[in-house]
């Protein structure tokens, strides 16, 4: 058979790409729930992750059912919009961000570790090759930070990617995100040896240092949205 | 057995990994050399990925081989590649959530290692399916090694460690020891590179030019 006809050639490329978008197309759909439902375990752990609950070989499940109380939906005005448990943990925190300010439904998981209340927020900002998101626990007087997640989709490993690494997010723990007046300042990433007098700081990573700027913004426009929250008295709180 | 064994075809698989070794001798793959080494962990992933998406689409394309219009291999071989790197990124993505986290960028870049085209248009394209499937674990194994010994240098000069675990004890630390931060940095890749074919040429003299 002559296999160099346009005719053949055509065919060929044609039942080749067929065969492989069938293919594709099959493994995807065959393999979507269970992929989906990692992903929602995954989110889990990452959630118990910010309050520093190892959850390496344990039910995050059950984990998740134990420590988060309440799932709430806030606006920018801190008001409640919703308690139903899932509604808060199905936001997508990307298409929220793209929406105007006053039209975001912002997640607030409302967790209890020992019989302390602490805050969970979602955080989601851009690193050097793409992504970067995590999770950010406070104290009950939504000030103090108790812990925190981080991860990435591409950044650089050994660089950037360390934003994943214990050394790293450990830095965060007991600095504030409020200053003495009471505002919102968050908090700064910066190189070692340089300071700044209106935040407290972290260092950045040394050779990171665009992952590391990445964090720093996204905790201000993330944590940002947040601010008459954090403002907002609670039973617990100090303020 | 015997005739699965051939001297022809252990050839195939020995000389990849020594004195056709893609990456210090071809000087192929080298992007993905730089990229994934500075630590272990990626490196040899990476190794056993490539292993086997270039074992697999080397049968694939073989057994294609008398079909395949000459006009559009390229293309027949670059759709093969890719299907088969989905095919393998969605199955981590279902029962090893985990892993693929830490490596769906490394698993995307397999589809541009020139390794693969190379040994699909050198090899697979001329021989039969087993041969070409023994040439493909030769050649991923070859790749795999460098990937792991270069790993190996950077992550224990650069960080300490090895596969996360810590291997230089504090008391270096504290006598004054640091890590080498240029040991994270892609250059060095290159350099520790450069190192390995230097000692391959100086064994190997038939190699020198």
């Amino acid at each position: 058979m002559d296999t160099n006809k346009n005719g053949y050639t055509l065919i060929y490329a044609t039942v080749m790409v067929i065969v492989v978008a069938l293919m594709l197309a099959f493994v995807s759909g065959a393999l979507k729930s269970t992929q989906d439902k990692n992903i929602r375990l995954d989110k889990k752990k990452q959630i118990l992750s910010s309050l520093w609950i190892n959850t390496d070989g344990q039910d995050a499940d059950a984990l998740y059912k134990k420590y988060i109380v309440k799932e709430l939906v806030i606006n920018f005005k801190a008001e409640v919009l919703s308690e139903k448990p899932g509604e808060a943990f199905d936001i997508d925190i990307k298409k929220e961000l793209s929406k105007k300010p006053e039209d975001r439904r912002l997640p607030v998981y409302v967790a209890n570790v020992d019989g302390k209340t602490k805050y969970i927020i979602t955080l989601l900002g851009t690193g050097l090759w793409g992504p970067i998101w995590g999770y950010l626990a406070l104290d009950a007087d939504k000030n103090t930070i108790f812990g925190t997640y981080f991860s990435h989709a591409s950044e650089t490993p050994g660089l950037g990617a360390n934003i994943t690494e214990a050394p790293f997010q450990q830095q965060f723990v007991g600095k504030h995100i409020l200053n003495d007046k009471n505002e919102f300042v968050s908090v700064a990433v910066l190189k070692a040896g340089q300071t700044t007098k209106t935040q407290e700081k972290v260092d950045a990573i040394s050779g990171g240092t665009i992952t590391s700027k990445g964090v720093e913004k996204m905790l201000l426009t993330c944590l940002g949205q947040y601010d008459l929250f954090f403002k907002q008295t609670t039973s617990g709180g100090t303020n | 057995m015997a005739k699965l064994f051939s001297e022809k075809t252990k050839q195939v698989f020995l000389g990849p990994l020594s004195k056709n070794n893609p990456i210090a001798v071809q000087v192929l793959g080298i992007c993905s050399a730089l990229a994934v080494t500075a630590n272990l962990k990626p490196a040899l992933v990476m190794g056993i990925s490539v292993t086997v998406i270039v074992a697999f689409s080397n049968v694939i394309i073989s057994l294609l081989r008398n079909t395949i219009p000459n006009r559009i291999r390229i293309i027949v071989q670059l759709v093969v590649v890719a299907a088969l790197v989905t095919v393998v990124s969605e199955f981590l993505k279902a029962y090893a959530y985990d892993v693929s986290v830490k490596l769906s960028v490394y698993i995307g870049l397999i589809i541009t290692n020139c390794i693969l085209m190379g040994r699909l248009e050198a090899f697979a394209m001329a021989n039969k399916p087993w041969e070409s499937f023994v040439d493909g674990l030769g050649n991923g194994f070859g790749y795999a090694v460098i990937l792991v010994v270069v790993g190996f240098f950077r992550e224990l000069l650069g960080a300490g460690s090895l596969l996360g675990f810590r291997i230089i004890p504090q008391s270096f630390y504290d006598a004054g020891y640091m890590n080498n931060g240029l040991m994270m940095m892609p250059p060095m890749a290159l350099i520790i590179l450069a190192c390995i074919i230097w000692w391959h040429r100086s064994k190997n003299k038939e190699l020198q030019e």
